[in-house]
């Protein structure tokens, strides 16, 4: 035992008050702690307390894990060299294509004669005008896709008659080409923007609200039983448990939501072309198809492609990224 | 911290104080008709202060003793009081995995009504308490499963309640680092005063813990037999005045479950 005296009034001992028989003393309604009781916590107290400090803090340094840091290089040779690599064996592959003649030149034109049509757009001072058209209908009927269906998505996850209701619709239309309500848009609506944030809605709302009910149906119960326990109920379980529970859930249907708005958008803009509603990417295709423009027509859909992926890449991933490592869930 | 014992401890007709109190509970589940019976008329008081451990075997309805004196569950029959909302910890630290350590125990202060002015101190202390000063920024998943329950148990404390349920709460636990968590609780129990109704199904952590050891039956549960443990603390798991009332109680246990195989 002596070594344990001295360690005691080393830094490990920084627990000076003396046990409190409070059982007790703080309740007087004789309970508990017999006298002899509180005299054996106060005599042993302090040897069983350093050696406890100490040995707790060992276990927390053995069973505590250092991350280990990543090289600079290593990201570049694991995450960015393969798709880079990916693209470059896609382009020798049209380039090789193109040299055999696998189709006449004005079907397969070569990559060179479809960068040459983008650097024309770029020239012209189009390009971004087309883009900027797109995008802005993208964002504009994704953001009104989001603001309805999430309360739709909660409404489905949390009340019974409604998931029994709407929840097999919801499934449905996600599974449905929002294309096939363009016919029937344009003639409710006419050749105008409300076709085509119809068709949008139509295609993203299901996704997004999806998401968030196999969000909500994948919260551990133990969440919400600890949040009751604390006593988060009602409106402030769901804002300060619920949802932060089904987050990843959500933010994956957030990301298929964009998806499915951003395919829906094209779909319309190449079946819905009219001069009164400018030119989007969409349009861009079809007047090029009309047009015979083959170079026109391949640039158009890389275009609609990098677009879709660079939204993906610069705003869903990172924010995934950072909700799943946050919560351990990625390494 | 002891001022508040005798504001919340309820006082009941008769003039006793207790931090909970158990009337003739009975619990079933399933249809009217075709009923299963879990727990059969249970009476139990837990005092203010005091530690009280609920042993049995699998089946013997002590966790859903626990969950209906959590208010998670009602009772068939009988009627459960608490002074105040109790506390509950879990086999699992149900810690959320989106805020860190001390979020965690800030959002128990914040349903509580805590201005946000006082929370973070607050935090600071119960995990100080804990012995966890330094975790406050940390993410669960950065912890070791013995600092998670730490953490817990200071989320535990932080709605300040009188009285402390828990649920098996090492026994997912290896032997060291729930030997330190059954020295931590027994500090901190000693230190607060609060009242402790804690379940498990090993004979030698109730016995190491407890102040009384209350024993149920299996299918339907009911209260066969109580123990007084006036070992003084801190006691330690191979002490032998542990060892030796283990063996007794443990030889109630099995005589318990053994009436189940002969039938």
């Amino acid at each position: 035992m002596g070594s344990a005296e001295t360690k005691a009034a080393g830094p490990g001992a920084a627990e000076p008050r003396p046990a409190e028989p409070t059982g007790t003393g703080s309740s007087g309604s004789g309970t508990a702690l017999t006298a002899a009781d509180a005299a054996g916590v106060t005599a042993a107290g302090g040897r069983g307390r350093s050696d406890l400090a100490g040995l707790e803090a060992g276990l927390d340094a053995l069973e505590t894990r250092a991350a280990a840091k990543v090289p600079v290089w290593h990201l570049l040779r694991d995450k960015v060299a393969p798709p880079v690599l990916a693209v470059l064996l896609v382009l020798v592959v049209w380039q090789l294509a193109y040299h055999f003649q696998v189709k006449p030149h004005y079907e397969l034109p070569s990559p060179a004669d479809v960068a040459g049509s983008v650097h024309q757009m770029w020239l012209q001072g189009t390009l971004f005008g087309y883009i900027w058209t797109s995008l802005s209908r993208g964002a504009l009927g994704y953001v009104a896709s989001v603001v309805i269906g999430t309360p739709l998505g909660l409404l489905v996850a949390r009340v019974a008659p409604v998931r029994a209701a709407i929840g097999p619709i919801l499934s449905g239309l996600q599974a449905m080409p929002s294309v096939a309500w363009v016919p029937a848009a344009i003639i409710w609506f006419g050749l105008n923007n409300s076709t085509i944030y119809a068709v949008v809605l139509l295609g993203a709302v299901p996704s997004i609200a999806n998401g968030l009910v196999s969000g909500i149906d994948q919260v551990p119960p133990l969440f919400l039983r600890a949040g009751r326990t604390i006593g988060a109920t009602g409106l402030r379980g769901v804002r300060h448990v619920l949802l932060p529970a089904a987050l990843p859930g959500y933010l994956s249907g957030l990301k298929q939501g964009w998806a499915f708005a951003w395919r829906s958008l094209m779909a319309a803009e190449i079946i819905a072309t009219s001069p009164m509603l400018g030119t989007g990417l969409g349009q861009l295709l079809e007047n090029a198809r009309t047009n015979s423009d083959m170079p026109g027509v391949l640039a158009a859909i890389l275009l609609i492609l990098v677009v879709g992926i660079g939204i993906e890449l610069l705003v869903f991933k990172p924010v995934e990224r950072r909700v799943l490592r946050s919560r351990g869930l990625l390494v | 911290m002891a001022t508040a014992v005798t504001e919340q401890t309820v006082r009941h007709d008769d003039g006793t104080a207790y931090a909970a109190r158990v009337r003739q509970v009975s619990k079933s589940f399933g249809r009217p008709g075709a009923e299963l019976p879990v727990l059969e008329d249970i009476t139990l008081d837990v005092a203010p202060g005091e530690f009280v451990c609920l042993l049995g075997a699998s089946g013997c309805g002590k966790s859903t003793l626990l969950n209906m004196v959590a208010g998670l569950d009602r009772p068939t029959r009988g009627g459960i009081d608490t002074a105040g909302r109790p506390a509950l910890m879990f086999q699992e630290h149900a810690l959320f995995p989106w805020l860190t350590a001390g979020r965690n125990v800030e959002l128990t202060l914040r349903m509580r009504g805590v201005p946000r002015a006082e929370r973070r101190e607050r935090a600071e202390e119960l995990l100080e308490l804990v012995r966890l000063k330094g975790a406050y920024g940390k993410r669960v998943h950065e912890l070791s499963g013995g600092m998670r329950q730490r953490v817990a148990l200071s989320r535990a404390l932080a709605q300040d309640s009188r009285l402390l349920l828990m649920d098996e709460p090492f026994a997912a636990l290896d032997a060291i680092t729930r030997d330190v968590l059954h020295e931590e609780l027994t500090r901190i129990w000693e230190r607060t005063g609060i009242s402790v109704l804690f379940v498990t199904h090993n004979v030698r952590e109730a016995v190491r813990l407890a102040q009384r050891v209350v024993l149920l039956s299996s299918r339907p549960g009911r209260i066969i037999e109580e123990w007084r443990v006036d070992i003084p603390q801190p006691r330690r798991i191979e002490d032998t005045g542990v060892a030796d009332l283990s063996v007794e109680i443990t030889g109630r246990l099995r005589e318990e479950i053994s009436r189940h195989g002969q039938r």
